[in-house]
This record gives C-alpha cells, structure tokens and sequence, in this order.
C-alpha cells in the first residue's frame, strides 16, 4: 500500500514558486495498475516525479510525505526520504521516449547492468537476462547489438525489461505508448499487463489517451489543476464519473455505433500562479455555482472505493442511478 | 556493409585532395611574374663568384628545368612533375647544402616536427576535452564558469603570442628555461634525450596552451548540451552513478563531433606548430623552411610543402578512419 | 548529404549554447536595439571601439614617422617623453604601436571583406544549388583547407622578395584563406534547408518577403557577422605571423613586425622588456575584443530566434 499524505510539490523559480501538486491525499492499494489521467499541465506527470523520488532543484516536496509499504534489502522501511536508494530495485521507471533513452553508443546488454540497483556479479546478471528478455519476445542477440540496430517497438520491449528484471514492487510508466503505432502499443500494453499479473506489482501509468486507461487499468485518478478531483475503480470511475470534469474527459472517447460529434472542453485550465479559491474547475463546469467558487470541495468518498472532489458529485451520483 | 563505403569514400576524398594539392603546388612557380630559375643562377653565380664553367651552368639549368618541369609543353611538366614526386619522392638537391638531396633533409627534420606536433596535439586534445567535460557535466557550479573563462581567455590568442609570451614568463621573468634554446643533433643517445626534452618543453607547452583552451570551450558546450539528453536523464533515474554518467553517457557521445572538429583544425594545428619550431629554432620542418625561404633553396621548400600537404592530409584520413571505431553507428549501419 | 564533418561544433554553435544565462527572454520592440546587448558584445564592441578609435585618429597628431629609425635615443626607459620608452631602433614605441595597429586592422578589415565576399558566394552556391556542383566545390573547398597556409605564404614570400609589398600579402591570404568560411557557411545553408518555412514560402507565395526578414535574416546575418569578425582576427592573425618570423614587409608597422623587430634586436637580453610586452598586450586586447564581440552577437541573435 502506497501512502501519500496531502503532498505538495513546489516548483521555485525567480519568478515566485508555484506549487504543481498541491495538496494530494490517496491510497494506492498494491497490485493494482493506476491510471492518471488529466490534461496537460495537470500535475500528473510531477506526481509521478514525486512518487518515483526525482526531486530536483527547482522542485521540492514542500510538505507531506509518501510511505511505500516496501522495504529494502536490509529490511528498511521506504519514505521519500530513502526512496533514491531502491531506484530500479523496488520501484522502476518506463520513460516516454525509448528512441532517445538508451545510450547509442553502448551496447543494450552493458546498459542492463550498470547501475547500483543491480548485482555486482555483472556476467550472472546477464545470463538471467538474456533468459529474460527472450520471455518478452526479444532474441538473445539484442543485449549485443546498439540501440539504433533496434526497432522502436523493440527498443520499448527493452525499456520494459530492464523496468521488470529485478521484480521492482512498482513500476512507473510516463506516456509509455505515445510514441508508437497503434499495433505495437496494443502489443506493448499486454505485455505490460501480462508482466503485472505474473508478478504482482503496481504500475502507475500516466497517460493523456483515455483510450489507453480503459484498456489497461484498474483503477483511475483524474488530476486537474494540481489537485486530484476522482479516484476509484476503473470500471466505477468509467461507468458513473462523479465529477464533471471526468464526465466531460470520457465523453470525448469515441465509441463504436455512436455518431455524435465530439465536444473538447472549452476553456483551458486556471494559472497556478495566481492565488486559487475554491473550486479550480468551476469557471469551466456547467454545473458551477456560488458555493463551488467559494469553497474548495474535498476529495470524499461519495460512494464506496470511489472518491470524487465536487460539492455535487453524491448528487450527479444518484440522478445518475436513477436514470 | 556501411563501413566499406564509408572506407572507400574517406579514401577517396583523401586521394583527391592530394591530387589538387599536388596540382597547386605545381602550379605555384608559374603563377609568378619572375623565372624562378634565372634568379636562383644569379644567385648561385653571385656566390661562386664566376667559378661556374658556363657548362655547368647549362647542367644546372637543364636539371633545375627538368625539376620545375618547365621544358616541353605544360602538359608532359604536369606528368613529369607527378612522376618525380609520387614515385620517387624526389625533390632534387638542396641548393644551399648542395649536394645533398632534399628528401633526405626533410626526412631528418620531420621526427622531430611529428613528435612535437603529436605529442603536444594528443595532451591538448585530452588535456582539454578531460577538463570541458567536467565543466560542462557540472556547469552549474562556479568552478565551471571558471574553468570555461579560462577557455575564453586562452582561446584568441595566437600561436606568435603564446610562444612569446612563454618565453617572456617562463625563460625571462621565472628563469627556468634557456632563453634561446639548443637542441642536440646527430645520433640519438640517452643522454640526449632529457635534453631535449629540456629544451623542447616551452614549444609544446605553447602548442598546448593553444588546442587547450578551444577544446575546453566547445566540450563544455557539447557536455551541457548532452547532459540534457533523455538518455543521459533515463540514466540518472537507473541511479548510475555521477562517474558512469559522466564517462560512459556523456564523454563517450560527446566526443565525437570533437574528434570531426579535429580533424578540421589538423590546417591550423600544423601551421601553429611550424611557427613555433622557427620561433624556438626547434629543428624540424618549420626552421628547414625557414632557413630555406631567406637563402632561396627552392627545392628545400617544394619538397616541404608537398610534404606539409601529405601529412595533414593523412592525419585527417587517419582520424577519419578512426572515427567508426568509435561510432556503432557509423560501425553498423 | 551531410557529413561527419559537419558534427564539429563551430565558434557560431558555440556562442549560441551560452546564451541561455545571458539571453534577455522578453521580446523588446523591434525599433530599440536593446535586445542586442549583452555583457559580452557590449565589452567587446567597447574595446575595438577603443583600438579602432585610437589607431585611427592618433596618427594625425604623430609627430615624426614612427617607422624612422635613429628619431631618438634608442632603448630608452619609460618617460614622460616616452611613454613606452624607445626602440632600439631608436624609434618611439608608442607610437610605432599606435601605427601598427592601424596597418594591422586596416589589412584585417580588408582581407576580411575579401574572404568574406568569396567564401559566403561559394558556400551559399554550393549550400543552395547543391548536387554534383557542391560536390566538386567542397571537394576544392576540403583541399584548401588541408593546404597547411603558413608553408605557401613561406614560399611564395620567398618567391616575390623584392616585390613584397603589403597588397600582395593581403591578397595572398585571401586566396588562401577563404575555404574554412566557405565551409561554415553551407553548413548554415544546409541547416537553412531543411526548416520548413522555405517550403511554405515556395507553397505559400505571398508573404515570402516577410518570412524571409522575419526569420531567415537574423539568422544568416548571425554567421555573417561572426564570420566576418573571424575573418578579420583571422587575417590579422596569419599577417603578423608572417611577419613574425620576417616573411612579410617587416618595414611596414604592424602588430607583427613590431614584435619582429623586438625579437631580431633581442629586447629580452638588452632588457627593453617594454617593447615586446606591449605589442603583446595591445594584441591579446584586441583579438579578445573582437572575440567578445563575435560570440556577443551571436549570443545576441541567437536569444532573438528563441535559441532555435
């Protein structure tokens, strides 16, 4: 079970600072795949920089604090204070770009071994590698060959090898399909998820493509303007949003036999440098009202598993029920 | 099957540029407006103070025609003069150490040209590249900027300053080098050897002081900018320690347009270094031309430039073939 | 098709990496040239100023031919009278100094006209028209390049002794020395090709004018002036080598016969120390000014494209 304890994440610029997560409460249970989802500039992927633990100056964990529930080698419990220390051990990460993220001028099997995370016996590491990557339909010439010698689809297939080899307890993956076509991301999210349920771990996945998240996830967070505004099962989340802002997010999904012309939300969101009050959503929610832009909705279990951050969510809830 | 043409096509550039090289040099004499022939006769006549028999002065003519293939159409010289060159390396004889043959004097003065030039290129190549890479890898503390001033401020100066002004601090106003260097010619003993060394320091170290500073600059450049690299960050969230990122990630990427860059500079490293053998009367090719120019040895100075022109050229061809060894990209396509 | 040889980073790609620090990021109005300054340009364009200024004013007041030996007392210490003390020639330093400078900027700008006229037709041509002609070109442009400069200007000053005059001299470095420009350029031209505004102007027709001001001007003209004051350290540069070592027209003043002559009449061992540290001074003062001044506009530019 992840922890995150009402985090905030500061970006301090000479400017004046802004804060990217501002104020994140949740509970990730272990062994689900986590989608988040949002807008750009939502704050998903500093969220994921906070969980992943790549806090760097002009970013800082203002305040709050994140609990992993795993522990490392000597049985050491992991908070964001530690977190560096178990990177591609316990919790790993699958960058957007695998075309640009592999060093072109060293060869896969040497990129597979060497950082701390893994074991100092370098050429028995490679053994159970090469054992590895023929499991996720890589020929065990790869590890000898260079990074431009690959396909793109091939290079992804390494990136998510070298993000599962050593059993991380979670995996962090930003935009992983993004830059692929649509056959092999179709190919890449199974093996994701073929991968996760042999070996149990939690993937966060961040994503822009609601289309991705209905396929692959478990559980969904939506994030608007630094805040998290729905939280739930994937199917609760899909099936009866509870915030306006999820709502209008899956109705822009194309569905088979459904004719209507898509509708992109007007407006775009608020500037974080500015001071905020009440509701972020509210100057683009058709349901706004005085209260939404005075008071600040809590992110409150309006039915069970399912969190949502609106004044009305219980209410859109059992008009949606009653429909 | 990308390095055969690679090969083939650096060979073939390298083989051209020697061709038209060779063609300028060729050319040269008959650009200008007076004989130089004439004037070297005068010359050798002056000095024999009329002891030349008019016969050995037709003979002299003759051979001298026959060198600057100035007899027969320009055509048949053209051919001659390539037959003479490429073949037989043959330059004719000296004209001031008469009758000792040019090639055998560049061959004696170029060791020492190549040791200076190599040993002092590869210290300020390294030298420079170790200290731009550490500078561009950690450019946001001060010391960078430090180090990257020091670049700005060695870098304009030219190769006359530099060896000057190491003679004025490290000869005049810190005496620990002689003033006017003497190097010890003849068979090479061991003895000899940490004299020259001795002797030959202020050269390279001005040699040094000039590649240094460059490549200091553009490698900090080239370090920042592929610290930037998603490869380079993927790394740092692998948890690779600052050392391998530096060295493995981006040292060995970065490195590579510098090793293009030097193969460019190959022009102007070698002027520099001829300039700084005449400025330290350092035995090699440099003061042989020197010497050559104010007695008027013309052969002494076609047989150096030809091979000034061969030798860059076969640096660059060299580091040009070297370059894939480096590159897997270039290695396999 | 690009070259391996085109991944050297150049003086120009340099001074555009550092300008990030430096770079202003708002957009000032385009009547104001404030956006052109920044430290370095402004100290730079200070200094050359200064030379520029000096050399070419002082001289009016000189009051005998500087080059005229046995003016005065040779090897003179500093005074009042002189303030760089005199030559051993018996000339006065300061003002030989002031002369040179002149001469060698004189030759410096024009040479760098010269070359800069040359080697940008050549490299535009052989950039723009591409095919076999770019071929060829940079096949001859590569050739000049590996024609070590210092032996032909050894030869051919050897050559033509007695008909050394100071116009050859220039012109030979500008016959010689245009190619490593040529090769700068068309790789801008080439980096110039493959943006795609070149395509909407051919597709678009009207608006090409604007285009071409708004964003291919401030970039050519980058390397245009970068390569222009390069050219003139340049060619001021390969003169006073030559000059130097005694190969040019030692009688004319310039920064590399004053130093010429200081060596030749050993200044170290007569101790008039004044007369070969000041050229130097006055040498690296002024190449680092021009050197400021190189990498201060492209710094400048390169902020005005966004760093492109």
């Amino acid at each position: 079970m992840i922890r995150l304890n009402n985090v905030v994440a500061r970006y301090t610029t000479v400017r004046g600072s802004i804060n990217a997560v501002d104020g994140v409460t949740l509970e990730i249970p272990d062994g689900c795949i986590l989608g988040v989802a949002g807008e750009s500039g939502c704050g998903k992927s500093t969220l994921m920089k906070l969980i992943y633990g790549d806090v760097t100056s002009p970013m800082s964990l203002a305040s709050g604090s994140i609990e992993y529930g795993f522990a490392d080698g000597k049985g050491r419990a992991i908070t964001s204070d530690n977190i560096r220390d178990v990177w591609f051990n316990r919790i790993s990460y699958i960058p957007q770009s695998s075309m640009n993220s592999l060093n072109p001028v060293v060869k896969i099997g040497k990129q597979f071994v060497d950082f701390p995370g893994s074991d100092p016996d370098k050429k028995r590491v490679l053994a159970q590698v090469r054992e590895y990557i023929g499991k996720l339909g890589l020929p065990a010439e790869t590890l000898d060959a260079y990074p431009h010698q690959l396909s793109g689809g091939m290079r992804q297939r390494v990136m998510i090898a070298m993000a599962t080899f050593f059993s991380p307890d979670l995996i962090l993956a930003d935009e992983p399909t993004t830059a692929l076509d649509v056959v092999v991301q179709k190919d890449i999210l199974l093996l994701l998820m073929d991968l996760q349920e042999q070996m149990g771990n939690t993937i966060l996945l961040v994503s822009h493509d609601m289309g991705v998240h209905y396929q692959v996830t478990t559980r969904m967070l939506i994030m608007y303007a630094a805040k998290a505004v729905e939280y739930g099962d994937s199917e609760s989340v899909f099936q009866a949003p509870l915030h306006p802002y999820t709502r209008m997010l899956i109705s822009s999904l194309p569905t088979i036999g459904d004719d209507r012309a898509r509708d992109g939300i007007p407006g775009r969101p608020p500037s974080l440098w500015q001071d905020l009050h009440g509701c972020r959503f509210a100057d683009r929610c058709p349901l706004a009202t005085a209260r939404c832009r005075a008071e600040e909705p809590m992110l409150v279990e309006h039915k069970p598993g399912h969190w949502a951050a609106c004044h009305y969510a219980g209410e859109l809830a059992d008009r949606a029920e009653a429909a | 099957m990308g390095v055969l043409q690679y090969v083939g096509k650096r060979v073939g550039i390298y083989l051209a540029v020697l061709f038209i090289g060779l063609t300028v040099t060729f050319f040269l004499p008959r650009l200008l407006p007076t004989n130089p022939i004439d004037a070297y006769i005068g010359q050798l006549q002056a000095r024999a103070n009329g002891q030349l028999t008019s016969e050995a002065i037709a003979q002299l003519r003759t051979s001298l025609e026959e060198l600057y293939g100035l007899k027969g159409d320009l055509f048949s010289q053209y051919l001659s003069y390539l037959n003479r060159v490429v073949r037989h390396l043959d330059f004719g004889p000296s004209f001031t150490y008469y009758p000792t043959s040019v090639s055998s004097m560049i061959l004696t003065a170029l060791p020492w040209t190549l040791g200076l030039l190599l040993i002092s290129t590869i210290i300020a190549w390294i030298l420079g590249n170790l200290v731009g890479v550490v500078a561009g890898y950690f450019h946001t503390r001060r010391a960078a900027t430090v180090l990257e001033v020091v670049g700005i401020l060695l870098y304009p100066i030219p190769y006359y300053i530099l060896a000057v002004s190491v003679i004025l601090l490290l000869a005049y106003v810190i005496p620990i080098f002689p003033l006017s260097p003497t190097f010890p010619v003849g068979q090479l003993t061991p003895q000899m050897f940490g004299s020259i060394i001795y002797n030959s320091t202020l050269p390279a170290l001005t040699l040094v002081l000039a590649g240094f500073g460059w490549n200091i600059l553009s490698m900090k450049a080239l370090a920042v900018a592929t610290t930037e690299e998603p490869y380079v960050t993927f790394a740092r969230l692998k948890g690779t320690s600052n050392w391998t990122r530096m060295v493995r990630y981006v040292f060995r990427n970065a490195m590579l347009p510098q090793v293009t860059a030097l193969a460019l500079s190959l022009g102007t490293v070698f002027n520099g270094a001829l300039l700084t053998e005449i400025l330290f009367s350092y035995p090699g090719v440099g003061l042989l031309m020197r010497t050559a120019a104010s007695s008027g040895d013309y052969d002494v100075l076609y047989g150096a430039i030809t091979l000034s022109i061969v030798a860059v050229a076969t640096a660059g061809l060299i580091i040009d073939l070297v370059y894939p060894l480096l590159d897997p990209r270039i290695r396999h396509r | 098709m690009s070259d391996i040889r085109d991944t050297a980073v150049s003086p120009a790609d340099l001074a555009a990496s550092e300008a990030t620090p430096e770079a202003k990021p708002v957009r000032r109005d385009r009547a104001s040239w404030l956006w052109l300054l920044n430290t370095r340009l402004v100290l730079g364009l200070i200094i050359i100023l200064i030379f520029i200024v000096g050399s070419f004013v002082l001289p009016f007041f000189a009051p005998h031919d500087p080059a005229q030996q046995a003016t005065y007392m040779k090897n003179l210490k500093i005074t009042p009278a002189h303030w760089l003390g005199t030559t051993a020639l018996g000339q006065d330093t300061l003002w030989f100094l002031i002369f040179s400078i002149r001469n060698s900027l004189i030759l410096g700008i024009f040479v760098g006209l010269g070359i800069s006229a040359i080697s940008t037709a050549i490299g535009l041509s052989a950039g723009y028209i591409g095919g076999a002609y770019e071929r060829i070109v940079m096949l001859i442009v590569d050739s000049f390049i590996t024609i070590p400069l210092l032996p032909i200007l050894i030869i051919l000053g050897a050559l033509i002794r007695g008909n050394n005059n100071f116009f050859t001299i220039g012109l030979i470095i500008v016959i010689f020395g245009w190619a490593w420009n040529a090769r700068t350029i068309r790789s801008m031209v080439l980096s110039l090709r493959e943006r795609e505004f070149i395509n909407m102007a051919r597709f678009s027709g009207a608006g090409t004018l604007a285009i071409l001001v708004r964003e291919v001007f401030p970039y050519v003209s980058a390397y245009l002036v970068v390569g222009f004051i390069n050219t003139i350290l340049f060619a001021i540069n390969t003169e006073a080598t030559l000059a130097v070592i005694g190969m040019s027209k030692v009688d004319v003043p310039t920064l590399g016969s004053i130093i010429f002559w200081a060596l030749n009449y050993n200044a170290l061992f007569t101790g008039n120390v004044v007369w070969l540290v000041a050229p130097i001074v006055a040498t690296i003062t002024l190449f680092l000014g021009l050197f400021l001044t190189s990498t201060g506009f492209n710094a400048a530019f390169a902020s005005r494209r966004g760093v492109a």
